[in-house]
């Protein structure tokens, strides 16, 4: 039973984190349907970043918030320098992000080598905590990590859904031409987004260099996660990318505890289950 | 005829190239060309772009190894004549359930279902020992021999190569003029009148992708007689991007183009030592494919034909070239 316990709360935390990193990226599909194959580059320059913050500040909030500012923009250099330029051409796009992702991942193994890295935490989050009702004791930076991610949550749905800037974004989603046709900046909105799911990554980057650890391979890990994310729940949806999240976090984890050289297969399993149900995703508008 | 007039000098290649050109150079840019064939076929006629090759290849592969003489230990041997059918109908197998898989999905969806399908596959074999051998893989895997001598044999392994590539080129143009190749293409132009018609669009599709994996296998089979190993890494994100490059590079939408492709990314990769820090290849590689899609996103094929166009009658100048000048 304990070790049920623990396994689920593990799931619930590389949910949160899916879900930090994926609801970037669905965002940023949702809006332009540009594929940034760099979204993980950008989540493992977001932990480098806060990583080499944290070492020369001692604050772990600077890290998180430099982490993620690094990222943007970086996310903004992107779509303002090459992508902006192929905007409508989708696979030309999707082969640029991935000439980008090559290049910044081996430029990052350059600068930061090959090592693990894992940013020290600060006294409040370091440690365990012991759980009410449940009764198991949990690493508090994992707790924190949830909270979080739901927080990311309800600030996304309310910057999307209760702001004039969300009002833009949705406006775009919907009818880009017309949008342009009455004056709006369209591809500044485009930077703009990219920055925020850029930034999204980058934080997502730093969170998981103190939860768990980040290394090279890592920017690959949470591409793979983020694209089974948000294919398992729906393109575009930030909701949808939380369910995706969920889903495949405690798949992975129960995989890992119960059939550990079978592991990927329940991920993979729940991705072409979906498929074969709801091509577009859980909560995915279909497209034709 | 024009076929027969590239085979000539091809085929005499091995009388002027030493060993190591033979091998390094000529025979893995036909090996790495059809298996990126098998990608610019499938984005050519049924126009969606798989990143699912290299795992297709490399279940080819692993059948081979498992099935094979290996140093590790792992798996059964058995005679080379029942591995290799079997390695091709497996890989033929992978490719159809990939089709099954992303049948319904077309453009960037087919492209991060398929993305998906692949580096699954590779964190697969990473944690599998069983039928994988994990991290490690297979290693001191042998060609099978022919009288006394191994088909690893330089001269041996090119002209094998340079069959296989042939015939690959071949079957394809030969299967994209039958009615089922007819239909691969009907279903990428207009998939609604397919419908219409009353042919369901779900048999082409497999089909296109069961025959990307037939093609694949065969340059996986190739492969891991080259390599003499194969591991996770030979499914990894590495291959799975050196495809896509060949394939961008040569042009995607050309599927001859996959081995000139397939000849300027091995003499990139053989020769970049001289040009930049062996460790920055990667670096250099995706400068290379950047700078591919920014200024030739036909890649060098369709390049190739607008400069020919445009020398033929200087006037009327080629539309992609006007595009981009």
């Amino acid at each position: 039973m304990t070790l049920f316990l623990i396994v689920t709360l593990n799931g619930l935390t590389l949910a949160a984190l899916y879900f930090l990193a994926a609801s970037g990226f669905s965002l940023i599909f949702g809006l332009m349907r540009t594929v940034n194959m760099a979204h993980g580059a950008l989540l493992l320059l977001g932990g480098y970043v806060g990583y080499s913050i944290v070492e020369a500040t001692g604050s772990w909030g600077l890290g998180v918030v430099g982490g993620g500012l690094a990222a943007g923009l970086a996310g903004a250099i992107v779509q303002a320098g090459v992508l902006g330029w192929m905007q409508g051409d989708e696979l030309r796009q999707t082969l640029a992000s991935i000439a980008i992702s090559i290049i910044m991942a081996d430029l990052m193994l350059w600068h930061w080598g090959g090592l693990t890295y894992q940013v020290e935490l600060p006294d409040l989050l370091a440690g365990g905590h012991r759980l009410p009702v449940l009764g198991v004791g949990y690493a508090t930076i994992r707790l924190a990590l949830m909270g979080f991610a739901l927080a990311t949550g309800v600030a996304l749905w309310f910057l999307i859904q209760r702001t004039r800037f969300g009002a833009v974004i949705r406006a775009s989603v919907d009818d880009q031409d017309m949008l342009r046709a009455i004056g709006y900046p369209i591809n500044r909105i485009f930077v703009l987004v990219f920055a925020l799911g850029g930034m999204l990554a980058g934080m997502a980057g730093v969170v998981a260099a103190s939860a768990l650890s980040i290394a090279p391979g890592t920017d690959l890990q949470f591409l793979l996660s983020s694209l089974v994310v948000v294919i398992v729940g729906g393109m575009g949806s930030i909701g949808g990318a939380a369910l995706g999240a969920l889903l495949v976090g405690l798949a992975e984890q129960y995989g890992l505890a119960y059939a550990p050289t079978y592991g990927v297969v329940f991920t993979f399993a729940i991705m072409v289950l979906v498929l074969a149900v709801r091509p577009q995703g859980l909560m995915g508008k279909a497209e034709l | 005829m024009k076929q027969a007039l590239i085979l000539i000098p091809l085929l005499a290649l091995p009388l002027v190239l030493n060993d190591f050109w033979l091998t390094q150079v000529a025979t893995r840019s036909l090996i790495l060309g059809v298996m990126a064939l098998s990608l610019s076929f499938l984005a050519t006629y049924l126009g969606v772009v798989s990143f699912a090759q290299a795992t297709m290849a490399g279940i080819a592969g692993y059948t081979i190894a498992y099935f094979g003489p290996n140093t590790v230990g792992v798996g059964t041997p058995l005679p080379f004549w029942v591995t290799i059918p079997m390695a091709l109908i497996f890989a033929t197998l992978s490719g159809a359930l990939v089709g099954l898989i992303a049948r319904r999905s077309r453009g960037i969806y087919a492209i991060m279902i398929t993305l998906a399908i692949g580096v699954a596959f590779f964190y697969f074999t990473r944690q599998n020992y069983t039928l994988f051998n994990g991290w490690t893989g297979f290693s001191g895997v042998r060609a099978p021999e022919v009288a006394g001598v191994s088909l690893r044999n330089p001269l041996l392994l090119y002209l094998l190569s340079l069959s296989t590539a042939g015939i690959a080129l071949a079957l394809v143009s030969g299967f994209v003029r039958s009615p089922l190749g007819l239909t691969i293409q009907a279903v990428r132009d207009a998939p609604g009148r397919v419908l219409a018609l009353g042919i369901s669009v779900t048999t082409p599709i497999v089909a296109a992708f069961a025959f990307s994996g037939l093609l694949a296998g065969a340059g996986g089979i190739l492969n891991v007689w080259y390599q003499e190993r194969i591991s996770s890494f030979s499914v990894g994100l590495g291959p799975i991007i050196d495809i896509l490059i060949i394939s961008v590079i040569g042009g995607l939408r050309h599927p001859g183009g996959a081995f000139v492709g397939a000849v300027v990314f091995v003499l990139l990769d053989t020769f970049a030592v001289d040009l930049i820090d062996r460790e920055r290849f990667n670096t250099l590689i995706g400068v290379v494919l950047l700078l591919i899609v920014i200024v030739a996103p036909g890649g060098l094929q369709q390049l190739a034909q607008d400069w020919a166009a445009r020398l033929r009658s200087p006037q009327a100048k080629p539309k992609q070239a006007s595009e981009h000048s």
